[in-house]
Parts: C-alpha cells; sequence; structure tokens
C-alpha cells in the first residue's frame, strides 16, 4: 500500500473530489500559486486551473463568508485556513451563518461547505496562532466537527466532508503534515462520527483525538514495555458527531479512564465526554475520570515550556500511573 | 434637528438619473398600466402589512424585535421588480419589504412574526429572518453587515455555474462600516463577481446619524475598489427602477460589481422597541411623509398618467388591509411549534435520515 504524508493524503482527497464534483472549488490564502502554505495544495492548481483553486486575499470574513453564500447555490467550496486561529476574525461568517442559516430558514438551505487547516500549539508561534477551537466549533448545532490524526483518517474523512451537505469544520495540524502512513490510493470514505480504537488494551482508556493520540500511542508503548500497564486508545476522530458508543464500549472493557487533548481544560471537548461516561456508564468506572489538558493559559512562545504546557508522552505516560494507582 | 441625508457633494462614478423622464427610461417604458399597478399595490401590500404587525406587535402578539419598512417601500419593490429568472436578492433584518416584493405570501410572512409553525422559517427565525430561496431570496440577516459576504457568494456561484444573473445585496446605512462589507467589497471587485451592493440609506444606523456615524460618501467608498458608484432618491419607484436597471445590466451582462446608495426614510423608529424621541425631530418624519411618501408619490404619478384611478386606490387600500387582517387571522390560528421541532432544521443529514452517511449523535441531550 502506497506511503504518504499526513499532507499527501489531504491533497489527494482533494484532487479525488476536484475530480469527482465539478461544484468543488478549493480557495484559501496562497493554496494555488504558492502551493499553499504547508504545501498541501501543491500541484492542483496546474492539474485543476484558476477557476477551481483560488488565492484569496488575506480576508477571512470576506471569503469564508462568500463561500458560504455560493454553497447556497449548490457550489461546494473547500476553504484552507492557513491556522484555524484566524477563524476569529470570521467568527459570525461561520457561527451565525453557516451554522444557523438552515435553522432560521426552516430547513429551507443547507451549506455544503468544508473549512479545513491547521489547529494546534506546538510550533512556537505564540498565544495568537496556537488556537484549538474544536470546542468552540462544536457548541454550535449546525456544525460538524472532524479531527484526524493520522494520513489514512484524513483522507477518508476529508472525502466524506466534502460530500456532506452540512458545513463541515475540519482541523489538521501543522505537526502532523509530515507523518506518514499507509494510504489506499482507491476512493475510500471514513464516515463522520465513527471513533477508532487505535490500540487495544485492557488496564485503561485514553480518550482522545488529534496528536494527543500519537503522543498518547508514544506513551502507551512505554507503559506496557517499562510498567506492564495495558492501554486502550479510542481516536475520536470525529467531535460532532460524536461516537460516544466506541468510548463506552471501552470503559466497559477497562473501567479507567484518561481523556486526553489539546485544549484548555475550562469548558473543553473533555468536559463533555467526561459527563457523558459518567452519566452512561458510572457503574463500569473503577476511578474518577481524569483529564489531561493543555496547561490553563494563552500559549506561551518560549519553545522548551510551550512543549510542557501542551499534552506529551511525558505527562501522559504519568497520568496514567498517577490514575492506575 | 440631525443632519438629513444631502444631495452627493462629490459626483459619482455613473451619471445621475434623468429625473424629469425616469418613467420614460427602459426599464419603466416597458411597464403596462398592469404592470403598473402591480407594483403600486406591492408597496400598499407591505405598509398594510406592516402596520396591522405593528398592531399585533402591541398587543403581544409578536416578540423579540420588529423593525418596520415603512417609508422605504419604493426601494425593495423598485429593485426586486427587476429580476429576471437568475437574479438574487439578500439583505439584513428590516427584511419584510423585500419578502413580499419577491412575491412572497402574506399568511406565511405573519405567521412567522407570530412565531407560529406555519411561518415562512416555520416559526424558527421570526421577523430578521425571512427566507425563500425558491423565489431566490437569501434572507433576512440579523448581524448588521454580515449578510454581505453571503450576498458575494451567491454572485460568485451565478459566475461559477455560467448563469446569467445578479445578486441584489442590500445592507442599510450604517452597514458600511463593517469590516465584513469592505472585505465583500474587495473580492467582489478583484473577481469581477455580479453583485450590485445596494445602501438604503435612511439616514439613521440604528438612533445614530449618517453625519454622526460616517465619514464621506457612502457609496464613493466604492472607488477604494475600483468599482463604479451611484447615488439614487428612493421616494419614486420609477427613479428607482431607472437607476437600478442601469447597475443590474451590467453587473449580469459584463460582471461588473457596483455600489449604489439609495436615500429613502423610514416614519418608524429603529425597531419598535425604539421610543424614537431622541434622535431626529418628528418635524423631519412629517416633512417627509407629506412630501415625498413613495406610495404617495407613485399614486399621484399613476393619477397623472391616469393609469390608476381614485376608486382603485380605494380598493387597492381596502384589499391590502383584508388580506393583513386575514393574515393576523390566520396567524392566530396556525400552532406554535412544539419542543419536538427544536432538532429539526438543524442539519441536512438528521433532516434526511435515509440519506444520512454518518454516524454517531449529533444531538447532545
Amino acid at each position: 500500500m502506497p506511503i504518504l504524508q499526513y499532507r499527501e493524503a489531504i491533497r489527494q482527497a482533494l484532487a479525488e473530489e476536484l475530480t469527482r464534483d465539478p461544484n468543488v472549488v478549493v480557495l484559501g490564502e496562497e493554496v494555488a500559486q504558492f502551493h499553499g502554505a504547508y504545501k498541501v495544495t501543491e500541484g492542483l492548481l496546474e492539474k485543476f486551473g484558476p477557476q477551481r483553486i483560488v488565492d484569496t486575499p488575506i480576508s477571512e470574513a470576506g471569503f469564508i463568508g462568500m463561500g458560504i453564500g455560493a454553497s447556497m447555490l449548490g457550489v461546494r467550496p473547500v476553504i484552507e485556513l492557513m491556522f484555524w486561529s484566524f477563524y476569529s476574525v470570521a467568527f459570525d461568517q461561520i457561527l451565525n451563518n453557516a451554522a444557523n442559516v438552515r435553522y432560521m430558514s426552516g430547513g429551507q438551505i443547507h451549506c455544503p461547505i468544508v473549512i479545513r487547516g491547521p489547529a494546534n500549539g506546538g510550533t512556537n508561534v505564540g498565544a495568537t496562532h496556537s488556537h484549538t477551537p474544536e470546542n468552540v466549533l462544536a457548541n454550535h448545532p449546525g456544525v460538524k466537527v472532524v479531527v484526524p490524526c493520522t494520513p489514512y483518517d484524513a483522507k477518508g474523512l476529508l472525502k466524506s466532508a466534502i460530500r456532506d451537505n452540512d458545513p463541515v469544520m475540519f482541523l489538521e495540524n501543522t505537526i502532523l503534515y509530515g507523518d506518514r502512513g499507509e494510504v489506499p490510493d482507491t476512493d475510500y470514505v471514513i464516515p463522520l462520527g465513527k471513533a477508532d480504537v487505535k490500540r487495544e488494551g485492557t488496564d485503561l482508556t485514553i480518550v482522545s483525538y488529534g496528536r494527543p493520540v500519537i503522543q498518547s500511542l508514544a506513551a502507551a508503548n512505554l507503559l506496557q514495555q517499562e510498567h506492564n500497564i495495558s492501554v486502550e486508545i479510542v481516536d475520536l476522530r470525529s467531535i460532532r458527531p460524536l461516537d460516544i458508543e466506541t468510548v463506552l464500549a471501552s470503559v466497559r472493557k477497562t473501567h479507567r479512564v484518561l481523556i486526553v487533548e489539546e485544549q484548555k481544560p475550562f469548558c473543553g471537548v473533555g468536559a463533555q465526554i467526561a459527563y457523558m461516561i459518567q452519566s452512561e456508564a458510572f457503574d463500569e468506572l473503577d476511578a474518577p475520570i481524569a483529564r489531561l489538558c493543555t496547561i490553563d493559559s494563552p500559549a506561551i512562545y518560549s519553545p522548551p515550556v510551550e512543549a510542557e504546557q501542551l499534552p506529551n508522552p511525558q505527562r501522559i505516560l504519568q497520568a496514567v500511573i498517577d490514575l492506575m494507582d | 434637528m440631525s443632519k438629513k441625508p444631502s444631495a452627493a457633494t462629490e459626483r459619482p462614478s455613473e451619471p445621475g438619473l434623468d429625473k424629469a423622464n425616469a418613467a420614460l427610461a427602459p426599464a419603466n417604458a416597458s411597464l403596462s398600466a398592469e404592470g403598473k399597478i402591480e407594483l403600486y399595490r406591492l408597496m400598499v401590500r407591505i405598509r398594510r402589512f406592516e402596520e396591522r404587525s405593528l398592531r399585533a406587535y402591541q398587543s403581544k402578539k409578536i416578540g423579540g424585535f420588529l423593525h418596520l419598512y415603512i417609508g422605504q417601500e419604493a426601494v425593495a419593490v423598485g429593485c426586486c421588480s427587476l429580476m429576471g429568472e437568475n437574479d438574487h436578492v439578500i439583505t439584513a433584518y428590516r427584511d419584510h419589504g423585500h419578502a413580499i416584493a419577491v412575491g412572497m405570501e402574506l399568511n406565511p410572512l405573519m405567521a412567522e412574526l407570530y412565531g407560529k409553525v406555519t411561518g415562512c422559517s416555520k416559526g424558527k427565525g421570526g421577523s430578521m429572518h425571512f427566507f425563500d430561496p425558491s423565489r431566490n431570496y437569501w434572507g433576512g440577516h440579523g448581524i448588521v453587515g454580515g449578510q454581505v459576504p453571503l450576498g458575494t457568494g451567491l454572485a460568485y456561484g451565478l459566475k461559477y455555474k455560467g448563469l446569467k444573473g445578479a445578486c441584489m445585496t442590500f445592507m442599510g446605512d450604517g452597514a458600511v462600516n463593517q469590516g465584513a462589507v469592505h472585505e465583500a467589497y474587495n473580492l467582489a471587485a478583484l473577481w469581477n463577481l455580479p453583485v450590485v451592493f445596494v445602501i438604503e440609506n435612511n439616514g439613521y444606523s440604528m438612533g445614530t446619524s449618517q453625519a454622526r456615524s460616517s465619514a464621506g460618501e457612502l457609496a464613493k467608498r466604492a472607488e477604494g475598489y475600483g468599482m463604479k458608484w451611484g447615488v439614487c432618491d428612493g421616494h419614486n419607484l420609477y427613479e428607482v427602477r431607472a437607476f437600478m436597471d442601469h447597475f443590474l445590466k451590467d453587473a449580469r451582462d459584463n460582471h461588473r460589481p457596483s455600489v449604489v446608495e439609495i436615500r429613502t426614510y423610514r416614519y418608524r423608529g429603529h425597531s419598535v422597541a425604539d421610543p424614537d424621541n431622541t434622535y431626529r425631530a418628528k418635524a423631519e418624519i412629517e416633512e417627509y411623509r407629506r412630501t415625498k411618501d413613495p406610495i404617495q408619490v407613485f399614486q399621484n404619478l399613476l393619477l397623472e398618467e391616469k393609469v390608476l384611478t381614485e376608486a382603485q386606490v380605494e380598493k387597492i387600500d381596502t384589499e391590502a388591509r383584508t388580506e393583513a387582517d386575514v393574515s393576523a387571522d390566520f396567524a392566530e390560528a396556525s400552532p406554535f411549534p412544539t419542543a419536538a421541532d427544536l432538532q429539526k432544521d438543524v442539519y441536512w443529514e438528521s433532516d434526511n435520515p435515509s440519506q444520512r452517511k454518518s454516524e454517531g449523535r449529533l444531538f447532545f441531550n
């Protein structure tokens, strides 16, 4: 099976969907001539031309709002945000217009738009460029939120997102763009709202999504080798819709849960997950649910300290040991 | 008295109207007598509908906001009456007039104000959120300026699909200072999108006059984006149509976007909740009503043209009042939505379960 980088898997998904559906257009800052700030869209301009691959000015409220308007007429824009952090200048467009227009029109309108780009810390770009807004986005009924962590998932989920008739927020990760993995060059899709058990285990369940899944896998290997602790890892992949059943099945197996997320703790996705686990599987728990989050301050610039602020294999390992005590 | 909108102090990029001969402009010369009467009737229907809705609001049948369009009717009717098959309309929260102007029936509109399930948005949108995509009417948007990028996107969609049409993107004079509006201007000009940005200038952004809120000529800001612009009075329906026809054709035929300012006036406060006693003089309202009321102006023109008789004027008014009353009765008799409707019309997928491809929970109760 071909081995692709995460960015290449996304590019392949874009290319396949651009080929399949003439209504799909890719818009964003530097996606065409520059080949993408992270080279995700490299080569697409040459293959699909300037009508389909469109460079935008630095104007997120403008081009995202424009994409939403075009989607109401049946265009299927896939809009790249150079950083998801920049969603805040388009907040009204995304969360008033895309999220609400179907509801406010009594179901007469739908917005088949995808907004994608990286949402992560860890690259020493400071507080303004390190937001992880999946909790904010998922708090708005009307939008869907997806966070893939492997090349295989990224391709299959993005293809589903592009075919989806609702607005889908697709959160990638700059640190994962170079990760490699097996990606079939076939036309496969992964349904939104389907979690994936990335590692089977018996002693404890880590529920996570995005890059912390990768970090949890590293921690789990150490825990197995050095501490004889068997960790199961459930990758949510999609925040909304949410596959809570796979989480609950794992809880019923291991009876201990650590939620790991690259979010600030307050009102984060993990808070909702913890609520649902205790609500639906209270009697299965042998210990309080633990959470490991980004340490609760704005993202620090200082490189060594930022590494400590975020979830990392060492912090995850320690949190598991603490929970097993 | 607050400063009223004055005549353009700077020369628009487009030639002004021949006001004296507006009725003879191509857009109007092509109108039949019946067509003229229908345009007059539309304005009367809008006004009587809104007056009836105001009474319903005062008797607490309607909640929230009610932004009345009374005084501005010639703008929506003049502009929307020029729509062809592929022309589209989007506007802000003062949206009743445009909804009626594109042909929406009064019953679902009044029912929407009453929050009833028979409303045009099933009682989920309210006064600020009327929609009818089947009539190319895309709302009805509550956030000042927020609809302007959407209208630009409708124009983008038209061009992308190779359809010959334009999107009239309405906003109030208070919207011109919002960033999203300027971002939309830039994109429209940069990509030659078929959009006409229509500033309905009623002189006040909420309770703050134009002179106290906006620097310079409103539409002239188009020049900064290399777009053409124009200014027109909005109380004479013929003038609105003759003026807009020019810009719409250029958008449709040549993908040339533009910014136009149509000067109009609202008789009521910003919303019904606005006591309207701090920022403008009653005399100003009376002066406009007496000399420039769009319905009276057009009625006078049609009487002079002998297109309309006094008896017809009376009949149209009576019919409009009756229709508005009937819509209120319809709204009153209609059921409210139920709590079971809350989670419908949120996701296309959950409304179309047989075609759903995603899994997992979409709602969290």
